[in-house]
């Protein structure tokens, strides 16, 4: 079996992203730039798959700029196999990178296509929903384990309301969440060999899929402040806030 | 305009996400709800007494029951045929569904809006919340997720829906639902609805620690219980606990942060609280920044205190 992992450059999870002060959007200028955190999970639960004898090839993709192939040499080190970069400067939104995934799972028929759940940028949830409507083919979303069982994946998802576990004939599409696993990091040696696996660059137009958006962004606003308020000396001096509160 | 909302509900009772959907909606144009379910008669009664709401289709159908994407996806995007937009809350279940949906339909989902400001244009979060973006769609048809905070409730009683049963294309045959493990209610207010939320972090050191010191507090205040993801991933407590960017998204009147640093991500769920009280032995914690009442203190010293005193 094969598994695709998309994975999305993004900015780093630890950086406070900064509005740009005409509107137009957030500054990634000298920004420092990551894997998107929950395609690191999905990269590592893809490797475990293979190292436990249940997949026998992984290929990460991104759709994104020439240096979205830091991101997947990154995947690659990790220990995906190899890699295809979609390369654009447009920002795609999930309809159409879902298009593209379809494209490119219909040339690598997959067992699995295993994406994160949410890209931590445009926090859209929605590109593994999409790719398995338009494959039709079934999605196990918010993954908090799988499991390969014959011509099926049982997937045990986070919910609102605690855990569901569902049963998907394979292919089957499955979306990350954060207790899936732990991503392992990537030894130096595993970086080194990594810059020789095989990186296809294609684009868009190579999949006939037009990256037109479909949502125009006419502003991007900082949200509104909080003011910190003021700290009290004792534990007292908090029941006396709770009080006026009227919460005690 | 004739919006179609999700009814979100467990073949018994409706839940309360709904009610701000149905809000959101109504700004828009006709409201019209959707029960999809299996013996959810109750569910599709309790539908049509929401203030404001035209309509209630049922599909009530085994295949239905759980929510399964595989094939409630597919009974929505045949009803959008007379429909302009579909609704639904940005809960577990409207984010599995609504994607699936907009794919059908060739359409670009807008997720988790925060406002209407327009017959198709939108605000959402982006960055966790660090930015609001206002977004104007192009696409024919609507689909959208609602973030429940954002808006107010629609008025669970005084209208009188007409209820139409509805056929399906029923079980797409791909997907089956095993089983649940779902958190017990008990007496404590949900996540989502509750007034106070009492929260802990990874300082609570294990399962055990969480219960005795956070859990009489909140007793004691009628709160809810939320915690970091810190705390879920070291397994304090459940997943469905986890309060931020990529957990639940809460808005109480007062919600108590403790032992919780406040990482953006945390603070994606619980900045548009009322009121934010944080208890931390760190003085320079960024919980600080959003609170509106800190204490410096050792919550193994102060929280029991607090829990005392109150
Ligand atoms: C993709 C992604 C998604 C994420 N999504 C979320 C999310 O949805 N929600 C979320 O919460 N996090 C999320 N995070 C994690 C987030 O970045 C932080 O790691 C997490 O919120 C930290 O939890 P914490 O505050 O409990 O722990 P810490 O940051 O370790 O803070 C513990 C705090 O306890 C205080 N403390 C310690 N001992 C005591 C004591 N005795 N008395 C008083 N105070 C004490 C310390 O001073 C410290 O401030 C996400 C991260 C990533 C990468
Ligand atoms: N440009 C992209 N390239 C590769 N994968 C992507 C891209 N955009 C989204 N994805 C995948 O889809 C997931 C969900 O993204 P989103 O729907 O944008 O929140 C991500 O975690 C990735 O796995």
């Amino acid at each position: 079996m094969k598994i695709l992992v998309p994975v999305k450059r993004v900015i780093d999870y630890n950086v406070k992203p900064r509005v740009k002060a005409d509107g137009s959007g957030v500054d990634l200028a000298n920004v420092k730039m990551s894997m998107n955190p929950f395609d690191e999970i999905a990269v590592e639960e893809a490797i475990r798959l293979k190292e436990a004898g249940k997949a026998e090839e992984i290929v990460a993709i991104s759709v994104g700029p020439a240096k979205a192939q830091e991101t997947l040499r990154t995947a690659l080190a990790m220990g995906a196999d190899r890699a295809i970069l979609v390369e654009t400067d447009d920002e795609v939104e999930p309809l159409a990178v879902a298009k593209i995934l379809k494209a490119i799972a219909e040339e690598e028929q997959p067992g699995l296509v295993m994406l994160g759940k949410q890209a931590i940028d445009d926090d859209s949830n929605q590109t593994g929903q999409m790719l398995a409507a338009l494959m039709q083919r079934p999605q196990g979303t918010f993954a908090n384990t799988v499991e390969i069982d014959g011509d099926s994946v049982i997937v045990k998802r986070e919910i609102d309301g605690g855990l569901e576990t569902v049963k998907l004939t394979m292919p089957a599409i499955v979306t990350t969440d954060l207790r899936l696993n732990e991503p392992r990091y990537a030894s130096l040696p595993n970086i080194m060999k990594a810059k020789k696996k095989s990186l296809d660059v294609k684009t868009p137009a190579d999949y006939g899929v037009d990256t037109a958006k479909r949502l125009t962004t006419t502003n991007v606003a900082e949200p509104p402040v909080r003011q910190a308020g003021e700290k009290v000396e004792d534990v007292d001096a908090l029941v006396m806030k709770m009080k006026a509160l009227g919460i005690a | 305009m004739k919006t179609l909302v999700l009814v979100e509900h467990d073949n018994q009772s409706m839940k309360d996400a709904t009610l701000s959907v149905v809000t959101a909606a109504s700004k828009l144009g006709e409201v019209h709800l959707l029960v999809a379910g299996s013996s959810c008669d109750a569910v599709a009664q309790e539908a049509a007494k929401v203030a404001g709401v035209g309509k209630v289709h049922v599909a009530d159908d085994p295949a239905y029951e759980h929510g399964l994407a595989e094939n409630v996806a597919p009974l929505i995007a045949g009803l959008m045929d007379h429909h302009d937009a579909f609704l639904a809350p940005a809960t577990t279940t409207g984010k599995n569904i609504a994607p699936r949906v907009a794919a059908m339909l060739d359409v670009m989902q807008i997720s988790d809006i925060l406002s209407v400001e327009g017959e198709k244009t939108f605000t959402r979060p982006i960055y966790a919340g660090n930015a609001i973006a206002t977004v104007e769609s192009s696409d024919d048809k609507l689909v959208i997720t609602v973030r429940g905070t954002a808006f107010d409730k629609a008025e669970a009683e005084g209208g009188s829906a007409e209820i139409e049963a509805i056929g399906g294309p029923g079980d797409a045959g791909v997907s089956s639902f095993v089983s649940a493990d779902l958190a017990e209610g008990g007496d404590r207010p949900e996540l989502t609805s509750a007034n106070i939320i009492v929260s802990g972090g990874r300082a609570l050191k294990d399962g055990e620690t969480f219960e005795k010191i956070i859990t009489p507090l909140a007793d004691k205040l009628g709160a809810g219980i939320g915690a970091s993801r810190a705390a879920v991933d070291a397994g304090y407590v459940p997943n469905d606990y986890q309060v931020g960017q990529t957990g639940k998204i809460v808005a109480p009147e007062v919600y108590i942060a403790i032992g919780i640093s406040g990482a953006i991500q945390h603070l994606a769920g619980m900045k548009d609280s009322k009121t934010i009280i944080a208890i931390n032995k760190d003085e320079d914690a960024p919980i600080f920044q959003v609170a509106d009442i800190g204490l410096v203190a050792d919550l193994y010293k102060a929280v029991p205190e607090l829990t005392e005193k109150l």
